[in-house]
């Protein structure tokens, strides 16, 4: 059954995932929050193309990819658009204006699932699915440029069985730039004082107590878990050659099937491997 | 309460109280009380007479006094019939039907009491002629002496007087009410009769059960809350019923704990008594509970919830929920029998859909074999997810004025702002939550670099709303974090505030209680949620009685208060009688007075006081009491500030005055709060012409009175504001207080211990209200608890009722205005300094700290002796709070603390602070006598931590004692928080607090001297 009934053990479960394919326009005209080296547009695209092989030829997940829109040069980073738990989906208002028609494909992708769509209509709501961290028990929201505070209570709104803190995030793009969850009840933190200093606040904030994995880089902390039942714990990380420490440290995992993924490119403008991918956990009996 | 019951017990006090009545004042209400003793003594006697009409119960409750009393009071008969009689032909006029008499007859009591000019003169001529065998009662009761008598007889007479006028003057004012209730009993005994004489003893209850029935009984009006509440889980089956409790609704949307410890009739303020069943304690895991029928009690209350939109959930959860409450109340899904629609009778959300419904009707198909217990099982397992289970929410606002919710739950309490939450503090974070007026606290651990705790203030909506926060969130910690409940606070010297503690058992204890539930799973039958669903349509159970209370307050109208108030009056008896059995009745009978005549603490407390044997005191308060009300109404919003401005003057002359004072008898705490009225016209010397003895000054007294009570408030505000307790120090208590401390820990021994006893119980009176302003709980420090202070105070809502009455005639009176018009003048002054409080206080705090040092130093030794050997903390202001007019004043000491606004400085909840900081810490050591700091263990004989503040600094005095070996060591520990910007050097700063410190104590010296240097960055914001 859906819902909370699903609890901790349900958690990371996936069926679909949802990504975008890169325009060519992300290379010069992605926002990006620091200037930097262009993006190797053909290496992005064998990245990107890895990340979605392994979801979907690895994982068995059915991989719904959206075509690109050079119009919409940041679209490859679909996690922003939509958050999407359990049953229900919520499409989201970005806090870069650009980037709002990117929700209208991702709409219509989630319909066709049969979720129950929510969408922030209020104006003054944003809210970037970047700043969204679900751990299984309840959500923390990252207040920070992109996300404010009523696209926050829009989505404690629609997902009403689940506490929805709220945590400033001020150093970084988003909440998730430094943390994700590493496993059911594991929390991947970046060592950066403001990754720090946000968890002690999550910590603060919960009624339970997570364990947490802290890696050297910030960036390394942003990883993907999936529960996959023919698996088990599935962790998609950065790649060593990227950051060496950090791999290290998600070595030391030994229940989980580790996928080291490179994700050099879309770094460059500020994307992570969470934000490539939403995942989806389609009951199928129901 | 029924107003049947108060009636006969206003009765036998009226007749008592025709003596009193002329005696306006406070003097008057002790004379009641021993009548009041007496009739309740007389009511198991009683009983018998109850069968009897009125016109002899009336009689017989008097005869019975007489008994009771003494030959003298046997008078007192003799005069009543005349007076009845008259009251009866007034009666006559206003017929009443025997429904209403409950809610009219309170009302008649109002109007009568306008339109009765003329009865009540006759009444009060009769009651002068018993006056003398009245008094006669009083003296054997309360110790009143003949000195009191000059104050009621003039009283008496300016009230026959003003009732021919139909003038009325302050004085009067209460002299007026008095005989008003008079009347009213007077008209009630007429209604009696018609009553079934049951009535008058028991009062009925209705208990709405979650289950949507009704459970009524009757109830000894004076029954606890735990009888009624034994009897409903006895009806219900129920025996793990700690988790539960009785609601009762104040106003209309102010849900109340009805407190089992207490007696309802002191909580309840009107009729009926109506209440609603609900869970209390949510248990994180159901699971644990022992019993099914617990089981689905809780899911009762959580479909309620649900339905209600109180507990909100998704879809998916609703229809998830829904489902197993189908299966739990219908059984397996039976397509014959349950065809589209039988699920749109039951309600499982606010907002109800048809998608919704055929959703749960999905699900109900597949719960197919589950039991009615695993469903409601399952349900539970799932409703116990939902972030807001068992979140007990409170309107609030933060420091900036935004609005918030307070949520307390198992865990601690939590912030929520809309949906958000925005904070969370886990009860082992917090270690002392408090409430004063309508602002809450807590104090809270500092976080992993901080060194200090902080206090996070929130503004609740009026003080009562802050009380009942306090009071859920004692009674969450309790149940949920401690193994046993604590103890009450004893009564102690000068302990203010509420004394409030969770009663019950915890979770603990009532779990290991129901490892002992040996009983054949009880049968009970699961009643279809659907009438409840329905009957509640959203709306929380109980909102009906509501209505109800409603109507009949309406109805009633202020009656309600006097008929309160009568009743309470009995409870004074026990005062009087010098039955302090119970710290609570000695309180709640001045509240209640309060309520009714709209006086000051002051003059309930010195009723109090007479008990001990004060009966000096009497010819002062009694003019006092007259003028106060109207002013009590005025200021009791501005008292805060009020406070803070007495605070300001503290600095200026209070301190000499006090130190003047010679410490007479210490009066305890009844003085305390007695001598508010005393303090007065020594302070404003200047305003006021003499001690307040002459009638004439009466009014002017009262005047100060107000002024005084702020004051002492103040010097509470203050303690508490500056109470910290270091959980980090076991077992050590750290009072954070300023310089007075010493003084006071001085004063203590010097005189309290031997007068404090007594007094000790008047002083306990002062914290049973319902309305105290303050209170404080500690978490953690359970031996500590004492520390828990309270001030009393006046109930507001009730007493604003009264005082509106008051007010207006009072304005009628050229005198009175007169007086007012300073007292609101210096309230205004106050709010002003308020905002410059910080200011002020820091350069009193200089002064004190002066004197404290040298203190310090001489009385070190005396002080931890003290200290030690009473865990307790003593408080004493340094301000002289009491002062005998008629006599040489007494002088109690108290400790006056003075904190800056720092410490009480709100915290905006909004988001949690980041702050960049660069620490360093450096340490400077003389090596000759650290050996001692390390491993040694010693045995500690004391520990003090004193702590100071003023704007820049705040100075912690951490004074241990230890004996090792034979040889006594006496460590102190100075931290000193020196906290500024820029442009403060901190170097200077630093260098005069070790000269400081060296200075102090002479004889020590300086082993180690550790700097810790905290500096924050400035914030990168990129916006």
């Amino acid at each position: 059954m859906a819902g909370l009934s699903g609890g901790l053990a349900a958690f990371g479960r996936c069926t679909h995932a949802v990504v975008r394919a890169l325009p060519e326009s992300l290379c010069r005209q992605a926002l990006r929050s620091t200037a930097g080296p262009e993006v190797d547009f053909a290496r992005a695209e064998r990245e990107y193309q890895l990340y979605v092989g392994v979801l979907r030829g690895k994982l068995g997940l059915q991989v719904l990819e959206l075509p690109a829109d050079e119009s919409l040069p940041d679209c490859v980073f679909v996690e922003d658009v939509a958050v999407v738990c359990e049953e229900t989906a919520l499409l989201t208002r970005p806090g870069a204006p650009s980037r709002r028609k990117e929700v209208e494909a991702m709409k219509r992708v989630l319909e066709s699932l049969n979720l129950n769509i929510v969408e922030m209509v209020d104006e003054n709501a944003t809210l970037d699915g970047g700043d969204v961290l679900f751990t299984g028990r309840e959500f923390f929201v990252g207040l920070s440029k992109r996300t404010n505070q009523r696209g926050a209570e829009i989505l404690a709104d629609t997902f009403k069985d689940y506490a929805v803190s709220t945590v400033p995030v001020h150093d970084s793009l988003h909440l998730k730039s430094f943390c994700s969850m590493a496993g059911p009840n594991l929390i991947a933190i970046g060592s950066s004082e403001a990754a720090q200093k946000a968890l002690k606040t999550m910590q603060q904030m919960s009624d339970h107590r997570y364990d947490k994995l802290t890696v050297p880089d910030d960036a390394a902390a942003n990883c993907v878990y999936l529960n996959i039942p023919s698996k088990g714990h599935v962790l998609l990380h950065r790649a060593p050659e990227e950051y060496p420490e950090s791999a290290k440290v998600f070595e030391k995992l030994k229940d989980h099937m580790l996928i080291p993924i490179a994700n050099t490119e879309l770094e460059k403008v500020d994307g992570s491997l969470t934000c490539c991918s939403v995942l989806i956990n389609k009951a199928s009996e129901l | 309460m029924t107003t049947e019951v108060g009636s006969e017990t206003e009765v036998k006090k009226d007749s008592e109280q025709l003596g009193p009545d002329k005696a306006k004042d406070k003097p008057e209400e002790a004379s009641e009380t021993p009548g009041d003793q007496k009739s309740r003594e007389a009511s198991p006697g009683e009983a018998q007479d109850s069968s009897v009409p009125a016109p002899t119960s009336q009689s017989s409750p008097s005869s019975q006094k007489k008994e009771k009393s003494s030959p003298e009071s046997k008078g007192i008969s003799r005069f009543l019939p005349p007076w009845l009689k008259k009251q009866k032909s007034y009666t006559l006029a206003e017929p009443k039907d025997e429904p209403k008499k409950r809610a009219t007859g309170e009302e008649q009591v109002v109007e009568e009491s306008e339109s009765q000019a003329q009865p009540r003169k006759s009444l009060e001529e009769a009651a002068e002629n018993q006056e003398n065998a009245k008094a006669d009662d009083k003296e054997k009761h309360s110790i009143s002496s003949a000195e009191i008598q000059p104050s009621k007889e003039d009283g008496k007479e300016t009230e026959v007087e003003e009732v021919a006028e139909k003038k009325e003057e302050k004085q009067e004012e209460k002299e007026n009410r008095e005989t008003k209730e008079v009347q009213t009993a007077e008209i009630k005994i007429d209604n009696v009769p018609q009553k079934s004489p049951k009535k008058i003893k028991t009062v009925q209850c209705k208990v709405m059960l979650l289950d949507g029935t009704e459970y009524s009984c009757d109830l000894e009006k004076r029954a606890k809350g735990q009888v009624l509440f034994d009897k409903v889980c006895e009806h219900l089956n129920l025996l793990e019923k700690d988790y539960f409790g009785l609601l009762f609704y104040e106003n209309s949307e102010q849900k109340n704990w009805l407190d089992s410890s207490k007696e309802i009739k002191r909580q309840i303020r009107s009729l009926p008594w109506i209440f609603t069943f609900n869970v209390k304690f949510y248990p994180p895991d159901p699971s644990q509970l022992t019993e099914d029928i617990t089981r689905y009690f809780l899911c009762l209350q959580l479909r309620q919830d649900i339905a209600s939109g109180r507990l909100p959930c998704s879809f998916v959860t609703h229809a998830l929920l829904g489902s197993y409450t189908l299966q739990a109340e219908l059984g397996d899904h039976d397509p014959e029998e349950h065809r589209s629609d039988y699920i749109s009778e039951f309600q499982f959300a606010p907002n109800q859909t048809q998608e919704m419904e055929e959703k749960v009707a999905e699900l109900h198909k597949t719960h197919r074999g589950l039991t009615p217990a695993q469903a409601d099982s399952q349900f539970l397992e799932n409703a116990k997810r939902l972030s807001m289970y068992g979140v007990d929410l409170h309107h609030a606002k933060d420091s900036e004025g935004v609005d918030i919710m307070l949520g307390v739950c198992a865990n601690g309490l939590l912030i929520y702002k809309d949906r958000l939450r925005i904070n969370r503090f886990a009860w082992p974070k917090i270690l002392k939550i408090s409430y004063k007026r309508s602002n809450f606290y807590i104090k809270v651990r500092p976080a992993e670099l901080e060194q200090f705790e902080s206090t996070i203030g929130f503004k609740l909506p009026n003080h009562r709303a802050a009380k009942r926060l306090w009071k859920v969130c004692v009674e969450h910690h309790t149940f949920f974090r401690l193994v046993s409940p604590e103890q009450p606070p004893k009564a102690k010297f000068l302990t203010l505030g509420s004394k409030f503690r969770y009663s019950g058992r915890t979770q603990a204890q009532t779990r290991q209680a129901s490892n002992l539930i040996d009983r054949p799973a009880p049968y009970f039958e699961r009643t279809s949620s659907k009438r409840v669903s329905r009957s509640l349509d959203g709306a929380p159970m109980g909102v009906s009685d509501q209505s109800l209370l409603r109507d009949f307050s309406a109805a009633g109208g202020r009656a309600a208060g006097d008929k309160i108030i009568d009743l309470e009056a009995t409870g004074q008896d026990k005062l009087k009688e010098g039955g302090r059995e119970e710290d609570e009745s000695p309180l709640k009978t001045p509240q209640l007075e309060l309520t009714q005549d709209g006086k000051k603490k002051g003059d309930h407390i010195f009723q109090v006081k007479t008990l001990p044997g004060k009966e000096k005191q009497w010819i002062a308060m009694p003019r006092i009491a007259g003028a106060k009300p109207e002013e009590t109404d005025k200021s009791l919003e501005e008292e805060i500030t009020s406070i803070l401005f007495s605070k300001e003057r503290f600095g200026a002359g209070t301190s000499g005055p006090f130190a003047a004072a010679s410490p007479g008898p210490a009066e305890g705490a009844a003085g305390e709060q007695t001598g508010a009225a005393a303090p007065g016209p020594q302070r404003h010397a200047s305003r006021t012409e003499g001690p307040c003895t002459g009638v004439s000054d009466a009014d002017k007294s009262s005047h100060e009175t107000l002024d005084i009570v702020e004051e002492k408030k103040q010097a509470e505000f203050g303690i508490e504001e500056t109470l910290v307790v270091d959980e980090t120090n076991k077992g050590k208590m750290q009072v954070a207080t300023d310089a007075g401390e010493t003084c006071k820990v001085e004063h203590v021994s010097k005189k309290d211990s031997s007068s404090l006893p007594s007094d000790s119980s008047s002083s306990s009176s002062s914290s049973e209200s319902e309305d105290e302003e303050v209170g404080e709980y500690l978490p953690h420090h359970r031996a500590i608890e004492e520390v828990i202070r309270e001030e009393q105070e006046e109930e507001e809502d009730m007493k604003r009722k009264e005082h509106e009455e008051n007010t207006q005639r009072v304005e009628a009176i050229p005198e009175g205005s007169k007086l007012n018009v300073p007292v609101e003048h210096t309230q205004v002054t106050a709010e002003d300094l308020v905002q410059e409080n910080t200011v002020t206080v820091a350069a009193e705090e200089k002064n004190l700290s002066e004197q404290i040092k040298q203190d310090l130093g001489e009385e070190k030794e005396e002080e931890q002796l003290k200290l030690n050997g009473d865990v307790s903390h003593v408080d004493i202001d340094v301000a002289p709070q009491l002062i005998c007019c008629s006599e040489p004043p007494v002088v109690k000491t108290e400790m006056v603390t003075i904190s800056d606004a720092t410490q009480r400085t709100e915290i905006s909840t909004k988001e949690i602070p980041i702050v960049q900081t660069e620490t360093k810490t450096i340490t400077y050591e003389s090596s000759q006598l650290d050996g001692n700091a390390g491993g040694d263990t010693g045995v500690l004989v004391s520990a003090q931590t004193i702590t100071s503040e003023s704007i820049s600094t705040t100075t912690t005095t951490h004074i241990t004692k230890m004996v090792k070996g034979g040889v006594s060591e006496t460590r102190i520990e100075k931290r000193i928080v020196i906290t500024g910007d820029a442009d403060i050097d901190h170097d200077e700063a630093l260098a005069q607090a070790i000269k400081e410190a060296k200075e102090q104590h002479p004889d020590m010296s300086v082993t180690r001297v550790v700097v810790h240097k905290e500096t924050e960055l400035a914030e990168e914001d990129e916006d």
